[in-house]
Protein backbone atom coordinates (compact mmCIF):
# COMPACT_ATOMS: atom_id res chain seq x y z
CA UNK A 1 0.00 0.00 0.00
CA UNK A 2 1.09 3.51 -0.68
CA UNK A 3 1.32 6.17 1.69
CA UNK A 4 -1.73 7.75 0.22
CA UNK A 5 -4.03 4.44 1.00
CA UNK A 6 -2.48 4.56 4.34
CA UNK A 7 -3.35 7.81 5.43
CA UNK A 8 -6.85 7.31 3.60
CA UNK A 9 -7.10 4.58 5.99
CA UNK A 10 -6.09 6.63 9.30
CA UNK A 11 -8.08 9.54 8.22
CA UNK A 12 -11.80 7.10 7.95
CA UNK A 13 -10.67 6.23 11.12
CA UNK A 14 -11.50 9.72 12.45
CA UNK A 15 -7.25 10.74 11.96
CA UNK A 16 -7.41 14.75 11.49
CA UNK A 17 -3.98 14.59 10.96
CA UNK A 18 -3.86 12.62 8.24
CA UNK A 19 -6.77 13.46 6.67
CA UNK A 20 -5.04 16.96 6.90
CA UNK A 21 -2.00 15.65 5.40
CA UNK A 22 -3.79 13.50 2.84
CA UNK A 23 -5.13 16.64 1.79
CA UNK A 24 -1.59 18.46 1.21
CA UNK A 25 -0.78 15.56 -0.94
CA UNK A 26 -3.85 15.53 -3.23
CA UNK A 27 -3.10 19.24 -3.43
CA UNK A 28 -0.09 18.80 -4.76
CA UNK A 29 -0.91 16.63 -7.73
CA UNK A 30 -0.53 12.85 -6.44
CA UNK A 31 -3.23 10.97 -7.62
CA UNK A 32 -6.11 10.28 -4.52
CA UNK A 33 -6.48 6.82 -3.54
CA UNK A 34 -10.15 7.78 -4.63
CA UNK A 35 -12.55 6.96 -6.94
CA UNK A 36 -13.52 10.73 -8.53
CA UNK A 37 -17.21 11.86 -7.84
CA UNK A 38 -17.89 10.64 -4.78
CA UNK A 39 -19.62 12.99 -2.35
CA UNK A 40 -21.30 16.10 -3.05
CA UNK A 41 -20.32 20.00 -2.10
CA UNK A 42 -22.01 22.98 -2.00
CA UNK A 43 -20.14 26.52 -3.33
CA UNK A 44 -20.38 29.11 -1.73
CA UNK A 45 -19.48 32.19 -3.62
CA UNK A 46 -20.32 35.56 -3.65
CA UNK A 47 -18.54 39.50 -4.31
CA UNK A 48 -16.03 40.18 -1.54
CA UNK A 49 -17.05 41.54 1.66
CA UNK A 50 -20.54 40.20 1.39
CA UNK A 51 -19.86 38.18 4.41
CA UNK A 52 -19.92 35.22 2.96
CA UNK A 53 -16.66 33.64 5.56
CA UNK A 54 -19.21 34.99 8.52
CA UNK A 55 -22.42 32.98 6.92
CA UNK A 56 -20.75 29.88 6.36
CA UNK A 57 -19.83 30.40 10.37
CA UNK A 58 -23.23 30.99 11.65
CA UNK A 59 -23.91 27.77 9.49
CA UNK A 60 -21.58 25.91 10.80
CA UNK A 61 -23.35 26.28 14.35
CA UNK A 62 -26.66 25.46 12.96
CA UNK A 63 -25.27 21.91 11.90
CA UNK A 64 -22.89 21.36 14.68
CA UNK A 65 -26.22 21.78 17.00
CA UNK A 66 -28.03 19.50 14.88
CA UNK A 67 -25.04 16.93 15.30
CA UNK A 68 -24.00 17.11 12.28
CA UNK A 69 -20.45 17.64 10.63
CA UNK A 70 -19.01 20.30 8.80
CA UNK A 71 -15.80 20.60 6.17
CA UNK A 72 -15.23 23.99 4.58
CA UNK A 73 -12.44 24.36 1.81
CA UNK A 74 -11.75 27.83 1.75
CA UNK A 75 -10.49 29.34 -1.35
CA UNK A 76 -8.92 32.77 -1.26
CA UNK A 77 -5.96 34.06 -4.17
CA UNK A 78 -2.53 33.59 -4.42
CA UNK A 79 -0.21 36.73 -5.45
CA UNK A 80 0.38 36.45 -9.08
CA UNK A 81 3.94 38.28 -8.39
CA UNK A 82 5.23 36.19 -5.12
CA UNK A 83 3.22 33.28 -5.49
CA UNK A 84 2.50 33.53 -1.73
CA UNK A 85 -0.99 34.15 -0.48
CA UNK A 86 -3.05 35.28 2.46
CA UNK A 87 -5.58 33.42 3.66
CA UNK A 88 -8.37 35.11 6.36
CA UNK A 89 -11.12 32.75 6.30
CA UNK A 90 -11.34 31.16 9.06
CA UNK A 91 -11.03 34.12 11.07
CA UNK A 92 -14.54 34.73 10.44
CA UNK A 93 -15.40 31.05 11.51
CA UNK A 94 -14.05 31.36 15.38
CA UNK A 95 -16.48 29.02 16.79
CA UNK A 96 -15.17 26.01 14.70
CA UNK A 97 -11.65 25.70 16.03
CA UNK A 98 -12.90 23.55 18.92
CA UNK A 99 -15.49 21.52 17.67
CA UNK A 100 -14.24 17.72 16.65
CA UNK A 101 -17.13 18.29 13.96
CA UNK A 102 -16.07 21.02 12.00
CA UNK A 103 -12.74 20.87 9.60
CA UNK A 104 -11.33 24.17 7.47
CA UNK A 105 -8.59 24.57 5.16
CA UNK A 106 -7.62 27.27 3.65
CA UNK A 107 -6.52 26.67 -0.30
CA UNK A 108 -5.09 29.33 -2.17
CA UNK A 109 -5.72 29.37 -6.19
CA UNK A 110 -1.99 28.63 -6.65
CA UNK A 111 -2.10 30.58 -9.69
CA UNK A 112 -2.73 27.04 -12.11
CA UNK A 113 -2.78 27.99 -15.66
CA UNK A 114 -6.65 28.65 -17.06
CA UNK A 115 -7.79 28.97 -13.15
CA UNK A 116 -7.86 24.97 -13.20
CA UNK A 117 -8.29 23.61 -9.75
CA UNK A 118 -8.81 20.23 -10.49
CA UNK A 119 -8.07 19.02 -6.80
CA UNK A 120 -11.38 20.01 -5.72
CA UNK A 121 -12.91 17.36 -6.44
CA UNK A 122 -10.52 14.10 -5.28
CA UNK A 123 -10.90 16.76 -2.14
CA UNK A 124 -14.14 16.47 -1.55
CA UNK A 125 -14.42 12.69 -2.68
CA UNK A 126 -12.01 12.10 0.59
CA UNK A 127 -14.63 14.67 2.74
CA UNK A 128 -17.26 12.25 1.99
CA UNK A 129 -15.02 9.11 1.73
CA UNK A 130 -13.78 10.36 5.73
CA UNK A 131 -17.51 10.92 6.98
CA UNK A 132 -17.83 14.25 6.78
CA UNK A 133 -22.07 15.48 6.37
CA UNK A 134 -21.29 18.90 4.63
CA UNK A 135 -18.77 20.08 2.64
CA UNK A 136 -18.67 23.28 1.59
CA UNK A 137 -15.91 25.18 -0.82
CA UNK A 138 -15.70 28.48 -0.44
CA UNK A 139 -14.31 31.36 -2.75
CA UNK A 140 -14.89 35.07 -3.79
CA UNK A 141 -16.74 35.36 -7.03
CA UNK A 142 -15.01 38.44 -8.38
CA UNK A 143 -13.94 37.08 -11.33
CA UNK A 144 -13.62 34.44 -14.21
CA UNK A 145 -11.25 32.41 -12.62
CA UNK A 146 -13.49 32.56 -9.34
CA UNK A 147 -16.52 30.88 -11.16
CA UNK A 148 -14.51 28.17 -12.72
CA UNK A 149 -12.99 27.17 -9.06
CA UNK A 150 -16.54 27.59 -7.41
CA UNK A 151 -18.04 25.31 -10.85
CA UNK A 152 -16.41 22.32 -9.33
CA UNK A 153 -19.15 22.40 -6.82
CA UNK A 154 -22.39 20.17 -6.98
CA UNK A 155 -24.61 22.83 -6.06
CA UNK A 156 -24.02 26.93 -5.59
CA UNK A 157 -25.20 29.27 -3.01
CA UNK A 158 -24.86 32.66 -4.13
CA UNK A 159 -24.50 35.40 -1.21
CA UNK A 160 -24.91 39.44 -2.26
CA UNK A 161 -25.22 42.17 -0.05
CA UNK A 162 -27.74 45.49 0.17
CA UNK A 163 -24.71 47.12 0.50
CA UNK A 164 -23.44 46.93 -3.22
CA UNK A 165 -25.07 49.43 -5.66
CA UNK A 166 -26.33 48.18 -8.57
CA UNK A 167 -27.46 44.22 -9.19
CA UNK A 168 -26.47 44.29 -12.50
CA UNK A 169 -22.41 43.80 -11.46
CA UNK A 170 -23.54 40.23 -10.08
CA UNK A 171 -25.34 39.34 -13.77
CA UNK A 172 -22.74 40.83 -15.54
CA UNK A 173 -19.80 38.71 -13.42
CA UNK A 174 -22.13 35.67 -14.99
CA UNK A 175 -22.38 33.98 -11.60
CA UNK A 176 -26.26 34.34 -11.12
CA UNK A 177 -27.06 32.29 -13.78
CA UNK A 178 -24.97 28.63 -12.10
CA UNK A 179 -26.38 29.79 -8.43
CA UNK A 180 -29.13 26.93 -7.40
CA UNK A 181 -29.76 29.06 -4.47
CA UNK A 182 -29.69 32.84 -3.94
CA UNK A 183 -29.50 34.79 -0.41
CA UNK A 184 -29.01 38.76 0.57
CA UNK A 185 -26.63 38.97 3.46
CA UNK A 186 -27.16 42.03 6.10
CA UNK A 187 -31.06 41.52 6.50
CA UNK A 188 -30.66 43.98 9.04
CA UNK A 189 -29.60 46.82 7.15
CA UNK A 190 -32.22 48.57 5.37
CA UNK A 191 -31.30 48.39 1.79
CA UNK A 192 -31.70 44.29 2.12
CA UNK A 193 -35.44 44.24 1.42
CA UNK A 194 -34.81 45.95 -2.07
CA UNK A 195 -31.44 44.04 -3.39
CA UNK A 196 -33.60 40.52 -2.86
CA UNK A 197 -36.69 42.24 -4.80
CA UNK A 198 -34.03 43.53 -7.23
CA UNK A 199 -32.71 40.25 -7.85
CA UNK A 200 -36.01 38.70 -7.82
CA UNK A 201 -36.94 40.63 -10.73
CA UNK A 202 -33.83 40.39 -12.40
CA UNK A 203 -34.42 36.35 -11.95
CA UNK A 204 -37.87 36.63 -13.49
CA UNK A 205 -36.94 37.74 -16.89
CA UNK A 206 -34.78 34.69 -17.22
CA UNK A 207 -36.31 31.81 -19.02
CA UNK A 208 -34.93 29.22 -16.69
CA UNK A 209 -37.32 26.67 -15.73
CA UNK A 210 -35.76 26.36 -12.86
CA UNK A 211 -35.13 29.42 -10.91
CA UNK A 212 -33.75 29.70 -7.76
CA UNK A 213 -34.73 30.91 -4.54
CA UNK A 214 -33.83 34.57 -2.97
CA UNK A 215 -34.06 34.42 0.67
CA UNK A 216 -32.68 37.26 3.30
CA UNK A 217 -30.11 36.52 6.47
CA UNK A 218 -28.24 38.13 8.62
CA UNK A 219 -24.95 36.50 9.76
CA UNK A 220 -24.69 39.40 12.31
CA UNK A 221 -27.92 38.54 13.90
CA UNK A 222 -28.20 34.69 12.83
CA UNK A 223 -31.34 35.54 11.29
CA UNK A 224 -32.75 33.48 8.67
CA UNK A 225 -29.81 31.21 8.90
CA UNK A 226 -32.17 28.08 10.15
CA UNK A 227 -34.11 28.49 7.65
CA UNK A 228 -31.60 28.83 4.79
CA UNK A 229 -30.19 25.14 5.91
CA UNK A 230 -33.90 24.22 5.86
CA UNK A 231 -34.13 25.41 2.25
CA UNK A 232 -30.63 24.28 1.62
CA UNK A 233 -31.79 20.73 2.12
CA UNK A 234 -34.82 20.93 -0.58
CA UNK A 235 -32.74 22.57 -3.21
CA UNK A 236 -31.90 20.76 -5.94
CA UNK A 237 -29.68 21.98 -8.78
CA UNK A 238 -31.45 21.66 -12.47
CA UNK A 239 -29.95 19.83 -15.61
CA UNK A 240 -29.08 23.45 -16.78
CA UNK A 241 -27.24 24.88 -14.45
CA UNK A 242 -25.34 21.56 -14.27
CA UNK A 243 -24.78 21.56 -17.72
CA UNK A 244 -23.00 25.36 -17.50
CA UNK A 245 -20.92 23.91 -14.44
CA UNK A 246 -19.44 21.04 -16.49
CA UNK A 247 -18.55 23.74 -19.18
CA UNK A 248 -16.57 25.87 -16.99
CA UNK A 249 -14.53 22.92 -15.71
CA UNK A 250 -14.33 21.86 -19.13
CA UNK A 251 -13.05 25.41 -20.12
CA UNK A 252 -10.53 25.77 -17.38
CA UNK A 253 -9.65 22.52 -18.73
CA UNK A 254 -8.69 23.58 -22.19
CA UNK A 255 -7.10 26.98 -21.08
CA UNK A 256 -4.61 24.63 -18.80
CA UNK A 257 -3.47 22.87 -21.46
CA UNK A 258 -3.41 25.41 -23.97
CA UNK A 259 -1.33 28.01 -21.71
CA UNK A 260 1.04 24.61 -20.81
CA UNK A 261 1.35 23.51 -24.36
CA UNK A 262 4.88 23.00 -25.48
CA UNK A 263 4.36 25.47 -28.39
CA UNK A 264 3.06 28.34 -26.90
CA UNK A 265 5.81 30.52 -27.43
CA UNK A 266 6.48 29.31 -30.86
CA UNK A 267 2.66 29.82 -31.69
CA UNK A 268 2.58 33.32 -30.21
CA UNK A 269 5.76 34.18 -31.76
CA UNK A 270 4.17 33.14 -35.25
CA UNK A 271 1.42 35.38 -34.49
CA UNK A 272 3.13 38.03 -33.85
CA UNK A 273 4.74 37.51 -37.34
CA UNK A 274 1.72 36.81 -38.73
CA UNK A 275 2.65 33.86 -40.83
CA UNK A 276 -0.32 31.88 -39.13
CA UNK A 277 -3.79 32.52 -38.21
CA UNK A 278 -5.77 32.75 -35.15
CA UNK A 279 -7.62 29.23 -36.50
CA UNK A 280 -4.16 27.44 -37.60
CA UNK A 281 -2.87 28.29 -34.02
CA UNK A 282 -6.17 26.38 -32.75
CA UNK A 283 -5.86 23.54 -34.99
CA UNK A 284 -1.98 23.16 -34.66
CA UNK A 285 -2.75 22.98 -30.52
CA UNK A 286 -5.43 20.33 -31.23
CA UNK A 287 -3.08 17.81 -33.11
CA UNK A 288 -0.51 18.42 -30.05
CA UNK A 289 -3.49 16.87 -27.84
CA UNK B 1 3.16 42.83 -25.91
CA UNK B 2 1.84 38.98 -25.98
CA UNK B 3 4.74 37.82 -26.03
CA UNK B 4 5.85 39.79 -22.91
CA UNK B 5 2.80 38.89 -21.32
CA UNK B 6 3.09 35.32 -21.83
CA UNK B 7 6.76 35.21 -20.75
CA UNK B 8 5.70 36.90 -17.77
CA UNK B 9 3.04 34.78 -16.43
CA UNK B 10 5.11 31.54 -17.37
CA UNK B 11 7.81 33.42 -15.42
CA UNK B 12 5.70 33.85 -12.43
CA UNK B 13 4.48 29.79 -12.72
CA UNK B 14 7.95 28.71 -13.11
CA UNK B 15 9.36 30.21 -10.42
CA UNK B 16 6.34 29.34 -7.78
CA UNK B 17 7.27 25.41 -9.13
CA UNK B 18 10.80 26.55 -8.50
CA UNK B 19 9.77 27.42 -5.29
CA UNK B 20 7.69 24.21 -4.44
CA UNK B 21 10.27 21.63 -5.88
CA UNK B 22 12.96 23.35 -3.49
CA UNK B 23 10.11 23.46 -0.77
CA UNK B 24 10.98 27.10 -0.19
CA UNK B 25 7.10 28.15 -0.03
CA UNK B 26 5.90 27.40 3.15
CA UNK B 27 2.07 27.22 4.79
CA UNK B 28 2.48 29.14 8.12
CA UNK B 29 -0.29 29.70 10.46
CA UNK B 30 0.14 33.47 12.39
CA UNK B 31 -1.90 33.28 15.56
CA UNK B 32 -2.65 35.34 18.07
CA UNK B 33 -3.07 33.37 21.52
CA UNK B 34 -4.90 34.74 24.74
CA UNK B 35 -6.83 37.49 25.31
CA UNK B 36 -4.55 40.39 23.48
CA UNK B 37 -6.77 42.43 21.13
CA UNK B 38 -4.04 44.13 19.06
CA UNK B 39 -2.94 42.86 15.17
CA UNK B 40 -1.80 45.13 13.26
CA UNK B 41 1.70 43.84 14.03
CA UNK B 42 0.26 40.07 13.61
CA UNK B 43 -0.96 41.19 9.96
CA UNK B 44 2.18 42.93 8.91
CA UNK B 45 4.10 39.85 9.45
CA UNK B 46 1.43 38.04 7.50
CA UNK B 47 1.87 40.31 4.17
CA UNK B 48 5.21 39.93 4.87
CA UNK B 49 5.74 36.19 4.58
CA UNK B 50 2.72 36.00 1.70
CA UNK B 51 5.01 38.96 -0.11
CA UNK B 52 7.95 35.89 0.54
CA UNK B 53 5.71 33.61 -1.26
CA UNK B 54 4.82 31.74 1.38
CA UNK B 55 0.82 30.51 2.24
CA UNK B 56 -0.13 32.25 5.31
CA UNK B 57 -3.57 31.79 7.32
CA UNK B 58 -4.41 34.35 10.05
CA UNK B 59 -6.50 33.34 13.09
CA UNK B 60 -7.60 36.25 13.56
CA UNK B 61 -7.77 37.05 17.33
CA UNK B 62 -8.25 35.54 20.82
CA UNK B 63 -7.33 32.46 20.30
CA UNK B 64 -6.61 29.39 22.58
CA UNK B 65 -3.29 27.49 22.20
CA UNK B 66 -5.87 24.26 21.62
CA UNK B 67 -7.75 26.31 19.14
CA UNK B 68 -4.28 27.16 17.79
CA UNK B 69 -2.60 23.78 17.71
CA UNK B 70 -6.01 22.62 15.63
CA UNK B 71 -5.95 24.60 13.53
CA UNK B 72 -2.16 24.32 12.63
CA UNK B 73 -3.14 20.50 12.28
CA UNK B 74 -6.45 20.70 9.68
CA UNK B 75 -4.16 23.50 7.70
CA UNK B 76 -1.20 20.70 7.50
CA UNK B 77 1.50 24.01 8.10
CA UNK B 78 4.47 23.96 8.82
CA UNK B 79 5.41 26.55 10.92
CA UNK B 80 3.43 29.12 13.26
CA UNK B 81 4.30 32.78 14.28
CA UNK B 82 2.63 33.64 17.72
CA UNK B 83 2.70 36.80 18.13
CA UNK B 84 1.54 38.48 22.03
CA UNK B 85 1.54 41.62 23.33
CA UNK B 86 -0.29 40.99 26.04
CA UNK B 87 2.45 39.83 28.54
CA UNK B 88 0.93 36.09 28.44
CA UNK B 89 3.75 34.80 26.30
CA UNK B 90 5.70 32.89 29.05
CA UNK B 91 2.22 31.09 29.55
CA UNK B 92 0.71 30.64 26.55
CA UNK B 93 3.03 29.87 24.28
CA UNK B 94 4.90 26.98 25.99
CA UNK B 95 1.03 25.64 26.12
CA UNK B 96 1.03 25.71 21.95
CA UNK B 97 4.71 24.22 21.67
CA UNK B 98 2.93 21.39 24.18
CA UNK B 99 -0.15 21.39 22.16
CA UNK B 100 1.66 20.60 19.16
CA UNK B 101 4.41 17.88 20.54
CA UNK B 102 1.36 15.58 22.18
CA UNK B 103 -0.20 15.75 18.66
CA UNK B 104 2.73 14.57 16.94
CA UNK B 105 3.66 17.71 15.30
CA UNK B 106 7.18 17.53 16.31
CA UNK B 107 8.33 19.01 13.10
CA UNK B 108 6.32 22.32 13.10
CA UNK B 109 8.65 25.40 13.47
CA UNK B 110 7.28 27.94 16.33
CA UNK B 111 8.90 31.21 16.08
CA UNK B 112 7.30 34.16 18.50
CA UNK B 113 7.26 38.42 17.85
CA UNK B 114 5.60 41.25 20.03
CA UNK B 115 6.83 42.21 23.14
CA UNK B 116 8.84 39.41 24.83
CA UNK B 117 11.41 40.92 27.38
CA UNK B 118 14.83 39.45 27.20
CA UNK B 119 14.86 37.73 30.55
CA UNK B 120 11.76 35.75 28.95
CA UNK B 121 13.40 34.89 26.16
CA UNK B 122 15.18 31.60 27.09
CA UNK B 123 12.63 29.62 28.94
CA UNK B 124 10.89 30.22 25.32
CA UNK B 125 13.58 28.79 23.30
CA UNK B 126 14.47 25.62 25.60
CA UNK B 127 10.61 24.95 25.02
CA UNK B 128 11.04 25.08 20.91
CA UNK B 129 10.21 28.51 20.12
CA UNK B 130 13.08 28.82 17.22
CA UNK B 131 13.32 32.65 16.77
CA UNK B 132 12.01 35.68 18.76
CA UNK B 133 10.87 38.97 16.63
CA UNK B 134 10.89 41.92 18.51
CA UNK B 135 10.22 45.78 17.32
CA UNK B 136 11.86 47.11 14.82
CA UNK B 137 12.35 43.74 13.14
CA UNK B 138 12.32 43.84 9.28
CA UNK B 139 10.51 41.26 6.83
CA UNK B 140 13.69 40.67 5.38
CA UNK B 141 15.44 39.20 8.67
CA UNK B 142 12.21 36.93 9.12
CA UNK B 143 12.45 35.87 5.52
CA UNK B 144 15.95 34.77 5.95
CA UNK B 145 15.12 33.14 9.43
CA UNK B 146 12.52 30.41 7.42
CA UNK B 147 15.72 30.19 4.68
CA UNK B 148 17.96 29.75 7.01
CA UNK B 149 15.38 26.75 8.30
CA UNK B 150 14.93 25.05 5.41
CA UNK B 151 18.72 24.99 4.99
CA UNK B 152 19.00 23.23 8.57
CA UNK B 153 16.57 20.89 7.49
CA UNK B 154 17.67 19.91 4.53
CA UNK B 155 21.07 19.15 6.55
CA UNK B 156 19.07 17.15 9.03
CA UNK B 157 19.56 19.70 11.79
CA UNK B 158 16.66 19.98 14.43
CA UNK B 159 14.79 22.70 13.88
CA UNK B 160 10.73 21.48 14.98
CA UNK B 161 9.35 21.63 17.93
CA UNK B 162 9.65 18.59 19.13
CA UNK B 163 13.28 18.31 17.84
CA UNK B 164 16.11 19.02 19.95
CA UNK B 165 16.34 22.05 21.81
CA UNK B 166 19.62 24.09 21.56
CA UNK B 167 19.39 26.20 17.62
CA UNK B 168 17.78 29.33 17.78
CA UNK B 169 17.62 32.25 15.57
Amino acid sequence: MSELDDLLVEARSGNRRSLSRLLTLVEEGHNPPIERGIGSSLGITGPPGVGKSSLIGKMIDVWVERGESVAVLAVDPSSPRSGGALLGDRMRMTNADSSDLVFIRSLATRNHPGGLMDCLTPMVAILSECGWDNILIETVGAGQSEIRVVAFADRILLVDGPDRGDIIQAEKAGIMELADLIVINKSDLPEAERAAEAVKSALSVAEDEFTPEVLLVSAHSGMGVEELIVQLENTTTSSERERLRVRERLISAWDSALLTSSKLDDILQALEKGSITLLDAVNSIRKDG
Amino acid sequence: MIEYRAKCSNRFIEGYHRCRKNDLTMRIVVAKPGLDGHDRGAKVIARALRDGGHEVIYTGLRRTPDEIVRIVIDEDAGAVGLSSLSGAHSVLIPRVCEGLRASKMDNVIVFAGGIIPEHDRASLYDVGVRAIFGPGTTSTEILEFLSTIEERSESGDPVGVGEEAGWHW
